[in-house]
């Protein structure tokens, strides 16, 4: 297989994007830039309407249950439906919130996920922008939905919201070491801290992906990637901060209507792009995968990537999925434990092993 | 309009609500602060209302407020007759409440000495089982949704519900089932009763085994329960607990065993008993429980007897003088009925001594100098039952 | 408190056996995990072991147990007759007053059952009436859907011959 250039056409370069180019040939950037925004837009609205309906349903089947099956075909529209009573409900405010900084924090969260939409590399060249230090730009636009959820804790005026607060903000902060570790383990690898050119680094077969690599370094880095970013997403087992049985509704108990739902709906796409990450840097992004066997690897690779970088993610959401519809909730301090006293101690070996496995040549 | 907090705590000068110890008993320089917990709570069970006072997030004190579902069942009793009492009975552990039914039952047939049919018994000995574990498959399913697994929930349910089908099936009711009678019980069981148990016994070993794999071998699980909430043998007698409260910090209680009542000393069964009273040994004892009464339904079921039911009943049931006292072991431990009859067709006075009553009582022991997340767990293993403390 | 014992009473006596308990501690953790993990997945996978019944869907299939304890209703032959005497006996069962039986004469001067009114809202569906009936002239109904949007309609007048509602 050729490798893929590295040009840099931005945002899009496919069909619609050299259509423009050859049409409007000054103003092609600005167009272009428009449409992939408009699609991403778009994008963001549905995605969270889809992955609610997804999470019911698998939750269901894990718990032998059919889901919602009442609106819609199997469900589909139920969550849409569920939206729009939401749009509709009364927005209260708790006597004594602060009213700026109350409705001020739902917006942090949802901005935020967008934002980092906005360099997922969906496709080759499909991507609004591909900034050279992609990964740092990730690490820290992710860190205002922390900063969301803090605001909505202290706002609130009410115990609950602020425990739920104080601990997401303990854990957010705590986990995030241990993602950027791992993100710079692969940053380290690869040479390059944009989003593209990492999962360039994995043209080839399925093997040159980076779980692969590294022997058994990848597939480490990986489960540990997916551990802290499920503390990262706030999700179950480490879904402290909203801790139903214990702290009713955490950071958003005081929340109704649209503010709450832009928390909710912030929380999936969140997911999406913690899933999209860690299928752009171990799972090969948007390439398609190869088997070396020529009879399969033609008929996969004509799939387009976009198709590809949709089946990782969702493979990725799966595994998140799975994880919080199987396991029992840590405990606020045992969180602290397995961040400080296990994660991090095994992510400072990990990095100083794969410097070293990079020095002998062991890439694999 | 100057509207007042309903909810408002009765606090005095200090600012310390009602119940706790007037001084600051942290002795750290961080500030204290209150914290009410229920009501409405998503794990308080019902509408038990807690209040924390609590150091960031561990927990200093914890005061229980009662009596928020209390329906003076025990002064309704005094004003109904004898055979109306026993469907009050359901509503106090609605739970168990075939074996709240068995236990008024009892005492009644003690006063009156009635005997009961080989068969009338051997019903109710399956039927009180059938119901223990009924009770234990929610409790598993909840306590483990209270830890954050709720996958559990609908699994504890999945089980359950084909118990709830034959109790549905023998007495027409799933929860206030009203069954037993002075003698024997109000209806013969169906035909289907014994295939349906036996299908019960058999896919309760495949699911004890799956719930073991599930949730009491994970990591996470043994992780918040090991260690939580130590009760000491010396305490749990002091305060008068029963049931797996008691049993899990040593002492082996039950009582099925102790002093049998119905047939239960002609069964083989163990009574099984923890070590250390933490609120994994209160999980593990109630699961090898669950084991146990299947142990007792294989049995029953392959010597369950032919004959009648029931004893002759009578039209009017009237108690003669004196006091009257039973005790059974209900899914909770110790329910005692206690009736004072003067002669006449209702009763002078009843009291029910209710095991969820006691067990809570421990749990400002047990939750001193744990998180708020214990606290949660440490109710979920008292396994209480919120009617049963207020009656 | 005297509380020593806990769960970690077997001692590690040097730095390695602990260092070996630690990372035995993680494997077995990380392998519980995946057990649990194959229990779900093993429902996933097989939509067999789905236990829901959609309910407003399935309304023709439902089998109520013969024994259910609806509602109480009177037993009415063909003709539109009834066994009921209007004795009072399930009056005096009734734990809740549930039940007034108001009597009424025939030409005779004999005493037959005028109305037998009955109030589901204050009924705890305990049987104990059905029980007491020397007659067998009331049973307890199969209908489960009993809410209503009004009060009024919970109390019937049980000796007509469909239950008509007052």
């Amino acid at each position: 297989m050729n490798p893929l250039s590295t040009e840099t056409l931005y945002p899009v370069q496919n069909g619609i994007g050299n259509m423009v180019r050859t049409l409007f040939p000054e103003s092609a950037f600005y167009i272009n830039t428009l449409i992939t925004i408009s699609c991403l837009l778009l994008l963001v609205s549905l995605l969270p309407v889809f992955l609610i309906w997804l999470e019911r349903k698998v939750a269901a089947r894990f718990q032998a249950r059919l889901g919602p099956m009442r609106v819609g075909y199997h469900g589909l529209l139920q969550s849409s439906a569920d939206g729009l009573k939401l749009i509709f409900k009364e927005i209260l405010k708790p006597e004594g919130a602060d009213t700026f900084v109350f409705f001020l924090a739902p917006v942090l969260p949802a901005s935020a996920t967008f934002l980092v939409m906005a360099i997922l590399p969906f496709d080759h060249h499909l991507q609004v922008a591909d900034p050279a230090g992609g990964v740092i730009y990730v690490i820290g636009i992710s860190g205002l939905s922390v900063l969301g959820i803090l605001l909505a804790g202290w706002a609130s005026n009410n115990k609950y919201s602020l425990l739920g607060a104080m601990r997401s903000g303990a854990q957010m902060i705590s986990f995030e070491i241990s993602l950027v570790l791992i993100m710079l383990l692969i940053v380290m690898v690869t040479g390059t801290a944009s989003l593209r050119e990492i999962v360039l680094s994995q043209q080839g077969t399925v093997l040159d992906w980076w779980i692969f690599k590294l022997p058994g370094l990848g597939i480490i880095a990986f489960l540990m990637y997916m551990i802290s970013s499920t503390a990262e997403l706030n999700r179950a087992p480490f879904d402290i901060s909203e801790a139903e049985s214990e702290l009713t509704g955490g950071f958003a108990t005081e929340y109704s209507g649209i503010s709450f739902a832009m928390f909710f709906f912030a929380e999936f796409v969140n997911m999406f792009v913690s899933a999209g990450i860690a299928s752009t840097f171990f799972l090969g992004g948007f390439l398609a995968p190869q088997f070396g066997l020529a009879f399969i690897d033609p008929l996969l690779a004509f799939i387009p990537g976009f198709i590809w970088f949709f089946v990782k993610t969702f493979f990725v959401i799966f595994l998140y999925m799975w994880f919080r519809w199987t396991f029992p909730r840590l405990r606020v301090d045992q969180l602290m434990y397995l961040e400080w006293k296990m994660l991090l101690p095994a992510n400072l070996v990990l990095l100083m092993l794969a410097g070293f496995f990079l020095a002998m040549g062991w890439i694999l | 309009m100057d509207l007042q907090p309903v909810n408002k705590f009765t606090s005095d000068s200090n600012g310390i609500p009602e119940g706790f110890s007037r001084t600051g008993s942290s002795g750290r320089s961080s500030e204290e602060y209150f914290l009410n917990m229920g009501p409405q709570h998503p794990s308080t069970h019902g509408v038990l209302r807690l209040v924390l006072r609590l150091d960031g997030e561990s927990v200093l004190e914890v005061v229980p407020h009662l009596g928020y579902v209390h329906r003076g069942l025990e002064k309704v009793a005094e004003g109904q007759t004898y055979i109306q009492n026993i469907h009050l009975t359901d509503r106090l552990d609605y739970l168990s409440s075939h074996i709240n039914n068995l236990g008024y039952c009892l005492a009644m047939e003690q006063a009156l000495e009635i005997g009961i049919p080989e068969r009338g018994e051997y019903i109710r000995v399956m039927v009180s089982e059938l119901q223990r574990i009924q009770s234990h498959l929610l409790w598993w399913g909840v306590s483990g949704m209270d830890l954050g697994a709720v996958t559990t929930f609908l699994y504890g349910f999945k089980e359950r519900e084909l118990i709830t089908d034959i109790f549905e099936e023998l007495c027409g009711a799933r929860l206030t089932m009203n069954f037993f009678r002075p003698g024997g019980s109000f209806a013969d069981v169906t035909d289907t009763f014994i295939p349906k148990v036996k299908n019960v016994i058999e896919i309760m070993h495949k699911a004890l085994a799956e719930y073991n794999t599930l949730l009491t071998g994970n990591i996470i699980f043994q992780e918040r329960t090991k260690n939580i909430g130590i009760l000491s043998k010396e305490t749990a007698l002091s305060y008068g607990c029963s049931g797996a409260v008691l049993r899990a910090s040593g002492i082996s209680y039950d009582v099925r065993k102790n002093d049998p009542y119905s047939i239960y000393e002609r069964f083989d069964f163990d009574v099984p008993v923890g070590s250390i009273g933490d609120c994994f040994d209160r999980y593990s004892l109630k699961m090898k429980e669950m084991a146990q009464s299947v142990r007792i339904l294989e049995q029953a079921v392959t010597h369950f007897p032919e004959g009648p039911y029931r004893s002759q009943q009578k039209a009017v049931y009237k108690l003669p003088k004196g006091s009257y006292y039973s005790q059974v072991e209900t899914a909770r431990g110790l329910l005692g009925t206690y009736i004072v009859a003067e002669g006449g067709a209702k009763p002078y006075r009843v009291k029910f001594r209710s095991p969820s009553f006691s067990n809570l009582n421990v749990l400002n022991e047990l939750a001193v100098g744990h998180k708020i997340a214990d606290v949660v767990t440490i109710l979920a293993t008292l396994d209480f039952v919120v009617p049963d403390l207020d009656r | 408190m005297k509380q020593t014992l806990t769960h970690e009473d077997r001692q590690q006596n040097s730095p390695r056996q602990a260092c070996c308990a630690y990372l035995l501690k993680i494997i077995t953790g990380f392998v519980s995990l995946l057990k649990g993990m194959g229990v779900t997945i093993g429902y996933f996978v097989s939509p067999k072991r789905i236990v829901t019944q959609e309910y407003p869907e399935n309304r023709e299939n439902l089998q109520v147990m013969a024994r259910f304890r609806g509602h109480v209703s009177m037993i009415h032959d063909d003709k539109g007759d009834h066994t009921c005497t209007g004795c009072g006996i399930c009056e005096k069962a009734c734990p809740n007053g549930t039940i007034s039986v108001l009597t009424t004469k025939d030409i005779s001067g004999r005493k037959i059952l005028g109305q037998y009114i009955y109030r589901l809202s204050q009924c705890t569906l305990c049987n104990l009436c059905v029980e007491s009936c020397p007659f067998g002239a009331i049973v307890m109904g199969k209908d489960f859907e009993l809410a209503v949007y009004h009060r009024e309609k919970l109390t019937f007048i049980l000796n007509t011959p469909q239950g008509e509602r007052e």
